[in-house]
């Protein structure tokens, strides 16, 4: 901005320390922009762009301008920096020697975000959308396909660069090219879905390791966008940030009523949806499709856990996502076990059904164990390995009934199996994880999808700052 | 006004026309991608005994997985060796 030459200030009238140098800028004859009211001085500055282009932090702020540049700068009243600023002498008679300034309205917190989207070189690079005075502004977001089919939270520039401000990554950065049309996306893009999802800043690392995870290439997105199959992404949080953000690994944890929860696996699906083209109808071909696929993200419940946590367990101990291709949630309910052997057989027996009970080795699970059921293999012992080995043990299932036509079903294997038995799951194809209220003996299974090298295997990242 | 920032990825496929379609597949090369669902065999071997019955050669390809994209180089050498391909999508 051009400022004139001389004396230039900025104060609000709310300050005392102004009003308290009223008479001296007078005096002065200084170019005078005040934030709160427009007829004080000459120059209205209420929308504060005065304010946010000189960088303003305290009002009175008394500047020297020379050939059009910023010579001499001092805040606050001090009759010694005053004279040494203007080369007046004895300013402001009667007042005290100095008076420390107050906040300028330029720097609150609640403003910043809007002044930096409207005046500043803010560097979003995405393209702006103007929404026309009479449409809805949800209406409009819904209108243009940008949405899970629930109202999201319009990206406006300022809240894009508020939640920014949830990570210190460069809004330019690529964290990941997202399928199905292979598109680079930036930190910036994610946050814009964050905004839509109803993030807080403070979730946006989450999200964009989430993001990272889901698009490694071994967790194979495409195809699991693409399927006629159930699954969608299923984001499991540990470390010490779970609790940061307010995550729920408690009562009710896979199910609705919060907030981190409920918004980053939302955000990571309207990722796949906006920017990588991935809507349903179109490349998503799901025949039922699953709850699940609005959002499906919950934290380990590491504290009094029988296992490590799970991300730890595969490797990233700390902060940390685990991405796994899951479907709905299958009960387990078991109310009489109170030795691991009896649970683990009950376990067994309801993953056993995943997917089909003829189909070994093809669709992988999670295993969600609850608190109660959790205590009986803590108090015994038994840690992830432990009851991982004891489940492979159990789910040998003899080929004779796997076979096509055995039990009167025709879903199964071609005849000719070699072995006498086979495993239902791969190895690595079963997660556990511990999550859920401190009540009740009901554990879940949670349904994969095609397994390993042949769809979707397990990824965990690392949640950066 | 009220300006709200795009969240896609502000790509537009480039659209390509369909080549011309072939008057007759005589003499012609038909490639058949199975993408490895279940039975998908069943059904390609019943097109290429009629393929071979309009005079036309006939090349088998298989995607490892039907999970995951066809890989680079196999897209490549379908484009390579054939004129028509037929793909056996699903189960």
């Amino acid at each position: 901005m051009q400022l004139p030459e001389g004396l230039v200030a900025v104060v609000k009238r709310d300050c005392p320390t102004c009003v308290l140098v009223e008479p001296v800028l007078r005096q002065l004859g200084a170019a005078v922009w005040c934030q709160d009211d427009p007829g004080w001085f000459d120059h209205d500055d209420t929308d504060l762009e005065a304010s946010y282009r000189l960088g303003i932090e305290t009002v009175p702020t008394l500047l020297r301008v020379e050939d059009g540049a910023e010579t001499a700068r001092v805040v606050g009243w001090s009759r010694e920096q005053w004279a040494t600023l203007t080369g007046v002498a004895g300013l402001g008679e009667g007042l005290p020697e100095h008076r420390p300034g107050c906040g300028s309205l330029s720097v609150d917190p609640l403003r910043i975000d809007a002044l930096e989207a409207r005046y500043g070189g803010s560097g979003l690079a995405s393209r702006r959308v103007e929404l026309a005075d009479l449409e809805d502004e949800h209406e409009a977001l819904f209108d243009r396909g940008w949405t899970d089919g629930l109202p999201v939270v319009p990206p406006t520039p300022e809240r894009v660069l508020r939640m920014l401000r949830g990570t210190t990554r460069d809004p330019a950065e690529v964290v990941a090219v997202v399928p199905p049309d292979l598109v680079p996306c930036t930190v910036e893009k994610v946050a814009v879905n964050a905004v839509m999802a109803g993030c807080l800043p403070e979730y946006l690392p989450v999200v964009l390791a989430a993001l990272e995870a889901a698009s490694a290439e071994e967790f194979a997105l495409h195809g699991l966008l693409a399927t006629t199959h159930f699954a969608g992404p299923v984001v499991v949080v540990n470390g010490p940030v779970a609790t940061r953000i307010g995550m729920n690994s408690g009562v009710n944890a896979l199910g609705q009523g919060n907030r981190a929860n409920a918004t980053i696996g939302r955000a990571l699906q309207l990722v796949v949806r906006n920017v990588g083209g991935g809507r349903p109808g179109e490349v998503d071909r799901a025949t039922l499709g699953n709850p699940g696929k609005v959002t499906f993200c919950f934290a380990e419940r590491e504290q009094d856990s029988p296992f490590a946590p799970l991300a730890a367990d595969r490797g990233v101990p700390g902060d940390a996502v685990t991405v796994f291709a899951g479907s709905g949630v299958q009960p387990v309910v078991d109310q009489l076990s109170r030795d691991p052997e009896s649970l683990a057989r009950t376990f067994a027996a309801c993953l056993r059904v995943n997917a089909h009970p003829k189909l070994p080795l093809a669709f992988d699970a999670m295993l969600v164990v609850s608190p109660e059921h959790g205590r009986v293999l803590r108090d015994a012992g038994w840690d992830r390995a432990r009851l991982l080995a004891e489940l492979d043990g159990l789910l040998r299932l003899p080929a004779g009934e796997l076979v096509r036509g055995a039990g009167g079903m025709a879903e199964g294997l071609p005849p000719g199996i070699e072995a006498d038995e086979l495993p239902k799951f791969r190895p690595g194809g079963l997660l556990v994880a511990h999550a859920g209220g401190d009540a009740g003996l009901f554990s879940a299974v949670v349904g994969g999808w095609v397994s390993g090298e042949t769809g979707s295997a397990p990824v965990t990242r690392e949640v950066r700052a | 006004m009220r300006t709200v920032l795009d969240p896609t990825g502000e790509r537009r496929a480039p659209a390509r026309a369909l080549l011309p379609r072939p008057a007759s597949l005589q003499g012609r090369t038909v490639g058949l991608l199975d993408i490895s669902k279940p039975r998908g065999d069943v059904v390609l071997d019943r097109l290429e005994e009629l393929l071979g019955e309009h005079g036309a050669t006939v090349r088998r390809y298989r995607k490892p997985t039907f999970a995951r994209t066809a890989p680079v180089d196999l897209r490549h050498e379908i484009t390579e060796q054939c004129e028509v391909v037929i793909e056996a999508l699903a189960d």
